[in-house]
């Protein structure tokens, strides 16, 4: 938190946060909206090659969990180890793996996020500065990014689902924030906190928090939308895009928000706060006490 | 001191007591210090020293006093002038920036101010002070026998005279007349609040409901929180879907006052629970819409709302004392301290639109004596 | 120095008050009024400023706040909220942050005020419990402090409350259930203290009376009559050499201790400014307005209130409902018992240990800790217990922080808070009691001087140097336990006191108050021991 409020200061960061937007509306114009010219424009065998190289993709790294036809899979008992990944939609594959919860590692209490595998990290950096390292780099990124359309169009096309939202429907400047801070307090809050820290869940699961940058308004809709792991689902109808997208503008804004008051302490709330005066403030009198009192010969003239 | 050993038992005597009080002023340390090199030793002057100060270690901690006290000069002077100057530019500190801004500063120059003046003090006090410590006795304060006995005599004989112990019908009617003048001003406080009567026992559902019989419809639409959006059965189809809903019209049939007091009563989570693991109670059998369930959002606890709600065990969790609440099985409590399911309200259909059929069928929200 | 007549200013105003209120027989008897020194005795005097810092801030802040719950529509330079619907309560406490220069400090500094006030009187408790300092003469003093914690948490509460704001709003909801739990009146007090249903219209301008007025008053009263309590039987002191039962050593009222409270004065203005300026706290702009249906994640209360919300949290959900009528002990136990035991033992507290050790002298040299086992222990017990339902309050942040279950906490403390302070009971007073022999050893065989010896025979043993005056005096300060009397004497009488089941329970108590006590006796010798270490068995321990 403390790490990305000041990254966020530094003079560079609105660039970086434009450069990062503009990626993610490339990266969604380029692959997924079938409205884009070039979907209209690849033909049929192009299309076929993609829904290969999606399969190819999910039976490498998704089928030993979920089952070669994306069923889901059972123990012994019967007891559901993968849920199977028909109907759950674009969107869904995107969240998932796009945070790197997919393809989970060690299956513990809940997947956390993490760095996206090779294969579909889109998130790589490219600002090198020798022409063939970002030549490199950009390719890689190009081919994650085309990984990740092929594995959604093929997850699609095993029965629909939940569509990736358009760069338009997320741009928080387009969101009513008052509006957002009433329905994220009212519906979201109680798991990831005033402010999107996140918070406990039952049995060592945890709504992880929302207040790094990272966190794309793109991922906020569609863990919105199709609701990942504990999360409860809020679909278009019940919240509608424009709800969605206030949700989105009060997240951001609040998270790029300074704190006037000096260091947030987390923004947790009174727990560190008490820590705090105790620490610091019961400490610091403490200390001054013990010098006051401190019992220190005075440097007298020799008589 | 009063000394007089307890009857029974108790702790010997301090040791060394009755020593005469030692001679404190300049007194050298005894021994050489063995533990600690000498901070046990109190208040020690060094061998052969003089009463006065070093002129010259005097004279540094002065110079260092000084500059601690401009210093804290310095900063209040910035506090006033970053005042007056510079924070009510472009007409006054307003937003986010600003106040962190002046926080900044204000705070900051104002810590600066106290703690170098707080610095300068304690220095001074530690190096240029020549007081030395002294004894005082602690005198006693128990008054002696005679006195006691004085004051006893005193206070019996301004009885005798008043004529209170002589004259118990004035010291009893007195009591009697300053019972109820006690009492008085607690009456005074009845008109606090109104009595609780019925008002714990109904919620705003049942006057929407109630309006919506008296048209001839079926119930009472519900709508989001936050936008009043009526919701249709199939806008909430979704398996694991959760949403905060009202009753129709609050916002709108109320006084402006009654708002905020109806929505604490009747908001309402509304969960869509896959319908293959919904177990509906016994005699809410059409309650619910395939799965589609509304509990009261106010924990049966102390009242938090209790909203978490995870759709892949179906526990809705109160976020304050973490009473968890199993939605598939009519929101019985599976964990914490809340002691009683939260109240369902019974669900239905009408014209493709989510209604309550009525009001919840017991009170929402804590126990209380008279719930039963 | 040889001055004797005071410069004329001084002396005109001495004259004129002295004329008219005969004061300077008190200055002069007050002027050099000794006051010992240590570094603990200042930890009240964090909450005596803190108090003074709370009234100024605090009056600042009236001149803004507006208690009302009438709904308004935020228009303002929180750009964030405009458009929301929030009270005029809320609303001003947002001017105040976003549109008063200085504004958003001050309110800063009084909430920090208000934490470091509580979390000093709790310090400066401790200190005066494991001191000792409550006994004969001071219980009233003792009782006063009790009070004004109590107090303090009310206040605090009240304040957390005013702004209206989701977290406050969820802390007056919590009261509201709590009130509501009371057997028989509960719904009367529920409707009386919010003028109908909860939110209603009016407890935020009652609250306010109470916040600013009322409890303020009666802390005002009752830290007056503290610290004249204080000043009139002079305070502790420390057991080191110069102090006494009958004298106090330290350093005169003026210009000594005068000067260093002023300059703690400033150090708690400071650190509270520091504070104010650097840490950000209670940022009500990010909770939001307060509003029925909302919640947060971790929605806690200040950290006093920490352990009722702990002990709400650990409680089974216990409720009886009989003959129409419904009993939450699910509530009333965790709102009423664990502070019950806490405060009220401790405000009983020193009569029990009057009453079990039978001492009823007056003591104004402290104790050490290690010289009371039975004392301390209790005292960490009572930490341990608080401190568990203390964290248990935060048991949602600690299952988040450290991705542990929820459940798993919950079920931890529900253990801990019962064994966790017998635990520290026995621990502790393992320790006091080994502290003891420690320092038995050192009355008897001295300090280790580093001085290696040897003997004819070729044995080498290390010299030993008798301790320092000092620190025998202040080792010597203990009162070794004294044989209680046989409960019947040789003639048959049985002894006062021990008669009946009462007397046979304290006489009980006080075995189990001194059976286990290291005597440690002024041998005489100063000489120090060269024997060979653990030659000599140092004493007999008498269990």
């Amino acid at each position: 938190m403390k790490r990305f409020t000041a990254w966020r200061r530094r003079p560079w960061a609105g660039y970086a946060v434009v450069l990062a937007a503009l990626a993610a509306i490339g990266a969604i114009y380029a692959g997924f909206s079938p409205q884009t010219d070039r979907a209209e424009a690849a033909n049929a065998a192009q299309a076929a090659q993609d829904l290969q190289n999606g399969r190819q993709l999910f039976n490498n790294n998704c089928a030993s969990c979920h089952g070669l036809n994306a069923e889901g899979t059972k123990d012994a008992k019967g007891k559901p180890i993968a849920p199977s990944l028909i109907g759950v939609g674009a969107a869904s594959v995107d969240f998932q793996v796009a945070t790197g919860r997919m393809p989970a590692m060690n299956p513990g209490a809940q997947m956390p996020r993490k760095k996206p595998i090779p294969a579909f990290d889109t998130s790589i950096k490219t600002d090198y500065a020798e022409p063939e390292k970002r030549e490199a780099a950009e390719k890689q990124k190009a081919e994650a990014e085309k990984n990740l359309a092929d594995l959604r169009e093929y997850i699609t096309s095993l029965g629909g689902g939940p569509a990736v939202p358009p760069a338009s429907a997320v741009d928080p400047k387009g969101g009513d924030v008052a509006l957002g801070g009433k329905l994220f307090r009212t519906n979201c809050a109680q798991c990831h906190n005033f402010t999107g820290q996140g918070g406990a869940l039952t049995g060592g699961k945890y709504a992880p928090p929302l207040s790094e940058s990272d966190v794309t308004p793109t991922q906020i809709y569609e863990a919105m939308l199709t609701g990942p792991q504990a999360m409860p689902v809020f679909n278009d109808t019940t919240l509608t895009p424009k709800d969605k997208q206030a949700i989105i503008a009060y997240l951001v804004q609040t998270r790029e928000e300074p704190n006037p008051g000096g260091n947030g302490l987390g923004r947790i709330g009174p727990v560190s706060e008490g820590l705090v005066g105790w620490l610091v403030g019961i400490g610091l009198m403490v200390l001054a006490a013990m010098w006051i009192t401190a019992k220190k010969p005075k440097k007298l003239k020799k008589s | 001191m009063s000394d007089e050993t307890n009857e029974t038992a108790g702790p010997a005597r301090p040791h060394g007591e009755g020593g005469k009080p030692e001679r404190v002023i300049g007194t050298p340390a005894g021994g050489q210090p063995l533990l600690g090199g000498g901070a046990e030793d109190e208040y020690p002057a060094p061998a052969g020293a003089g009463e006065e100060l070093d002129e010259k270690s005097a004279k540094n901690a002065e110079r260092a006093v000084a500059a601690f006290f401009l210093l804290s000069f310095v900063a209040s002077v910035v506090f006033i002038a970053y005042f007056i100057g510079w924070s009510g530019r472009n007409g006054g500190m307003h937003g986010v920036l600003r106040a962190r801004e002046s926080n900044f500063w204000l705070g900051g120059m104002m810590a600066l101010s106290f703690l170098a003046m707080a610095v300068g003090v304690t220095i001074w006090v530690r190096r240029l002070m020549t007081s030395r410590p002294i004894v005082q006795e602690r005198h006693e304060f128990v008054a002696t026998e005679e006195v006691r006995a004085g004051f006893a005599q005193d206070f019996m004989e301004g009885a005798a005279d008043s004529g209170i112990t002589k004259r118990p019908l004035l010291r009893r009617t007195l009591l009697l007349a300053a019972a109820p003048l006690g009492l008085a001003p607690l009456v005074l406080l009845r008109d606090l609040g109104p009595l609780p009567e019925k008002r714990l026992r109904s919620t705003f559902w049942a006057d929407a409901v109630e309006k919506a019989h008296k048209q001839g419809k079926k119930g009472v639409r519900l709508v989001v929180d936050g936008t009043n959006r009526p919701l249709k059965v199939s806008d909430f189809s979704t398996p694991g879907a959760m949403i905060t809903v009202l009753p129709e019209g609050i916002e709108h049939d109320l006084p402006e006052t009654e708002v905020l007091t109806q929505t604490a009563k009747a908001v309402t989570i509304l969960i869509n629970v896959p319908a293959d693991q919904f177990k509906p109670a016994k005699g809410r059998e059409n309650w619910h819409v395939n799965g589609i369930v509304a509990y009261s959002k106010i924990c049966t606890h102390v009242g938090c709302p209790a909203a978490l709600y995870e759709q892949t065990t179906h526990h809705i969790l109160c976020p304050c004392h973490q009473s968890t609440f199993d939605a598939t099985d009519a929101a019985k409590v599976v964990f914490g301290p809340a002691a009683r399911p939260l109240p369902q309200l019974p669900l239905a259909v009408e014209d493709g639109y989510l209604v309550a059929t009525s009001d919840y069928h017991e009170p929402i929200g804590p126990s209380f004596w008279e719930r039963g | 120095m040889s001055e004797t007549t005071a410069p004329k200013a001084v002396e005109g105003t001495l004259g004129f008050l002295d004329e008219r209120l005969g004061s300077t027989t008190f200055f002069k008897r007050n002027v050099k009024k000794v006051f010992p020194d240590h570094w603990s005795f200042m930890l009240g005097e964090i909450a005596l400023y803190s108090f003074v810092i709370l009234l100024l801030t605090g009056t600042f802040l009236t001149l803004w706040f507006k208690p009302s719950m009438l709904e308004v529509v935020y228009e303002g330079s929180y750009t964030k909220l405009n458009g929301v619907k929030m009270s005029e309560a809320y609303a001003s406490t947002l001017h105040i942050s976003f549109d008063v220069r200085g504004g958003l400090l001050m309110r800063q500094i009084h909430h920090w005020a208000a934490i470091l006030f509580m979390a000093s009187i709790i310090a400066h408790m401790l200190r005066v419990f494991f001191t000792g300092a409550y006994r004969k003469p001071r219980e009233l003093n003792w009782l006063i402090g009790i009070g004004m914690f109590t107090l303090g948490m009310l206040e605090g509460l009240f304040g957390y409350s005013l702004p209206d704001d989701l977290l406050s709003g969820t802390g007056l909801r919590i009261t509201q259930g709590v009130a509501e739990a009371i057997p028989l009146v509960g719904t009367y007090v529920y409707m009386f203290l919010f003028g109908g249903e909860f939110p209603g219209q009016d407890i935020v301008p009652r609250l306010f009376t109470l916040h600013v007025l009322l409890i303020p008053g009666i802390i005002l009263g009752l830290v007056t009559a503290h610290m004249m309590i204080m000043w009139h039987q002079k305070h502790t002191a420390m057991p080191t050499q110069k102090q006494t039962e009958d004298q106090v050593y330290g350093y005169p009222f003026y210009p000594v201790f005068m000067a260093k409270t002023g300059a703690y004065f400033l150090f708690t203005f400071g650190v509270l400014a520091l504070l104010g300026a650097f840490a950000q706290i209670n940022p009500i702009w990010l909770f939001g307005p307060y509003d029925p249906g909302a919640i947060s994640s971790a929605s806690q209360p200040d950290w006093y209130m920490g352990v009722l919300e702990g002990s709400l949290r650990l409680m089974p959900n216990w409720e009886i409902t009989a003959v129409g009528h419904t009993l939450s002990l699910n509530v009333l136990i965790p709102a009423l018992v664990p502070l019950g035991i806490v405060f009220g033992g401790a405000a009983a507290w020193p009569f029990l240990e009057q009453w079990v050790t039978g001492d009823k002298r007056l003591h104004n040299v402290n104790d050490r800790p290690r010289n009371a086992p039975v004392r301390t222990g209790i005292g960490m017990a009572a930490v341990t217990f608080y401190g568990l339902l203390w964290v248990a309050g935060a048991n949602d942040v600690v299952a988040e922080r450290f991705h542990v279950s929820l459940f798993a906490t919950t079920w931890f403390f529900r253990v801990a808070i019962f064994v966790g302070p017998v635990l520290a009971y026995i621990i502790t007073k393992r320790m006091c009691l080994g502290l003891q022999r420690s320092d038995a050893a050192t009355i008897d065989h001295g300090v280790e001087s580093g001085i290696i010896m040897m003997s004819p025979d070729g044995r080498y043993s290390e010299r030993h140097e008798p301790a320092r005056p000092e620190e025998r005096h202040v080792i010597l300060s203990k009162e070794n336990a004294r044989a209680e009397r046989p409960a019947v004497d040789a003639n048959g009488v049985p002894a006062p006191g021990s008669k009946g089941p009462v007397g046979h329970l304290r006489s009980r108590l006080n075995q189990a108050w001194n059976f286990d006590d290291v005597p440690i006796e002024d041998n005489g010798h100063d000489h120090g021991h060269d024997e060979v270490e653990g030659g000599k068995e140092t004493k007999q321990i008498s269990h």
